[in-house]
């Protein structure tokens, strides 16, 4: 603990010493130059004169997104309905490809660790870090815009999540009961159906719903690069300028947002 | 078990018990999947001629990721990735300045019921509201550039950090407060010594995270013009020239993975 000796002779303390605080004044230094680099570098690219009028566009646009077209909602339904399978539809497709990934990078259960594990992981890691839009946008490009392309962007973009997710749950198994089930002579996959696959169900159970609840807001949005679902209305209400469909849609996705986390939150309370 | 049953049970195999235990429910609910699964399978038109020609594409971008084109548009992967970054930064300065009072406010234990009450509207606001929707808004209203992409960044940033900032304040420790408290202090002194301490390892593990995170939103912001890497691969993807697209993509990658190593390194030296 640094004591420090002020001018006139009283001693007083000090949470750090002289050289921890230099150390620390530098890094702040550094940090905030870091800082003012990038906004200056924002601030060149910013045309200033559209900013200082902001306030009155956001006013003109929110006059006339007020109030919502709400007939509009027939045309909403059929939409809302793809929006719903698509999230669905993907994430039963990640589960379906997440759970044999999951097991091959779960460190217990892994049949190669030299190989496979690592290829597992790299799977994990390059599905988690690539956007579902940008997914969306690749699955455009090769197999045509749909409702198709948006099920398979969400379903590769859940694997990396759902597998991450699960394969730390396995690895958090209780090993005694695996032990038990080996005990009887069972084959490995006995002892993968009776040892391991109860213990991770509730685990698998939350992960699913959890991830479905992040799909049903991603699949929202999804229509924006043309892959199905509600955010085809959206992008054709913007590009048309009719700011009281905007409005309504923005409403419609709210409030789906919000039921799917309402029932996933309930049913994984439910669960655990 | 009673020695009844046990008899009854002798000689008969064992069967695993269901998951879910009532028979009426765990029918229902079987039955109500099957008949949505072919309803919404149904309802999904897929033209299997064009995904059958696709494939060869599919093929052909798979195939790129083997030779990835850094070269032949390199001034725009540069500008794109620089504009990312900055982005990244900026906005995660920003968006944690703003959040720790908020967060402070959001916390029911320090903040008074009708400061909790509007920190905690602006969290759900910023929570509900998608990245890039909020960045479509802003881009109408701000114009292009990475301006609107800063500015939702840091908006998305605060619903994320004041939240669990906030709850990491509700769970600490109140005694160390109360002692704090007790000898006399001033509230910035309370919060500086009593509160700031407990929180400051889980602030610096979610603020690096947030950076991560933003870090991969920033990739698709370029998508509704908001700046950013994501404008250079929407180009890309559409002229299909797949090897500069899988070159921005091993980049996203590679930064994430770069990333997520760098803020485990600075998660464990904290806590």
């Amino acid at each position: 603990m640094p004591i420090v000796t002020h001018s006139d002779g009283r001693q007083g303390w000090q949470r750090r010493d002289t050289k921890a605080r230099m150390l620390r004044w530098f890094g702040w230094l550094i940090g905030v130059a870091a800082f003012v680099w990038c906004w200056n570098r924002i601030s060149e690219t910013t045309t200033w004169f559209f900013v200082w009028d902001a306030p009155r566009i956001a006013g003109d646009i929110l006059g006339r997104a007020t109030p919502p077209r709400w007939s509009y909602i027939d045309k909403l339904w059929w939409p809302i309905w793809d929006t719903l399978n698509i999230a669905t539809l993907g994430t039963i497709g990640a589960l379906i490809m997440a759970v044999p990934v999951a097991f091959m990078a779960a460190r217990n259960t892994t049949p190669s660790r030299l190989f496979v594990r690592p290829l597992a992981l790299l799977i994990i890691v390059a599905t988690r870090s690539i956007n579902s839009l940008i997914w969306a946008l690749l699955l455009i490009a090769i197999i045509g815009p749909g409702v198709f392309a948006g099920v398979v962007a969400i379903a590769i973009r859940s694997i990396g999540f759902c597998a991450k997710l699960l394969y730390e749950a396995i690895e958090e198994i209780d090993h005694t009961q695996v032990e038990a089930i080996t005990a009887t002579g069972a084959s490995r996959w006995q002892v993968m159906a009776y040892g391991i696959v109860p213990q991770v169900m509730p685990a698998f159970a939350g992960i699913s719903v959890f991830r479905w609840d992040i799909n049903i807001r991603e699949s929202t949005v999804l229509g924006l690069v043309g892959a199905g679902g509600i955010g085809l209305q959206l992008s054709a209400s913007l590009n048309t300028l009719a700011w009281p469909q905007v409005s309504l849609i923005l409403l419609v996705i709210l409030l789906a947002v919000g039921i799917s986390e309402w029932v996933s939150a309930k049913v994984r309370g439910a669960i655990i | 078990m009673s020695t009844a049953t046990l008899d009854a049970c002798i000689g008969r195999r064992w069967r695993k018990p269901p998951m879910i235990r009532r028979a009426w429910l765990r029918w229902g609910l079987s039955i109500g999947a099957v008949v949505y699964l072919v309803a919404a399978i149904s309802s999904i038109e897929v033209n299997w001629a064009r995904v059958y020609e696709g494939l060869d594409r599919g093929a052909a971008f798979i195939a790129s990721f083997a030779r990835p084109d850094f070269i032949s548009r390199w001034g725009g992967i540069w500008e794109g990735m620089v504009e990312s970054v900055v982005m990244t930064v900026a906005s995660t300065v920003v968006g944690i300045a703003i959040s720790v009072p908020i967060g402070l406010g959001a916390a029911r234990n320090i903040a008074p019921l009708p400061v909790y009450l509007i920190c905690r509207g602006i969290v759900a606001l910023s929570r509900a509201l998608q990245e890039i929707i909020v960045a479509i808004l802003l881009v109408a209203i701000f114009g292009f550039g990475p301006l609107a992409g800063f500015l939702t960044l840091s908006f998305a940033t605060i619903g994320f950090l004041s939240k669990l900032l906030a709850e990491d304040i509700e769970s600490m420790d109140k005694s160390q407060a109360e002692a704090v408290r007790a000898t006399g202090s001033r509230w910035w002194q309370w919060i500086n010594y009593g509160v700031q301490p407990q929180v400051m390892p889980r602030l610096i593990g979610l603020s690096m995270y947030r950076l991560d995170i933003n870090f991969r939103e920033s990739a698709i912001l370029g998508l509704v013009g908001a700046g950013g890497i994501g404008a250079t691969l929407n180009t890309a993807f559409d002229r299909y020239e797949f090897d500069t697209a899988a070159a921005i993509l091993l980049l996203i990658i590679g930064t994430v993975m770069m990333l997520e190593y760098l803020s485990g390194i600075i998660r464990a030296q904290v806590q």
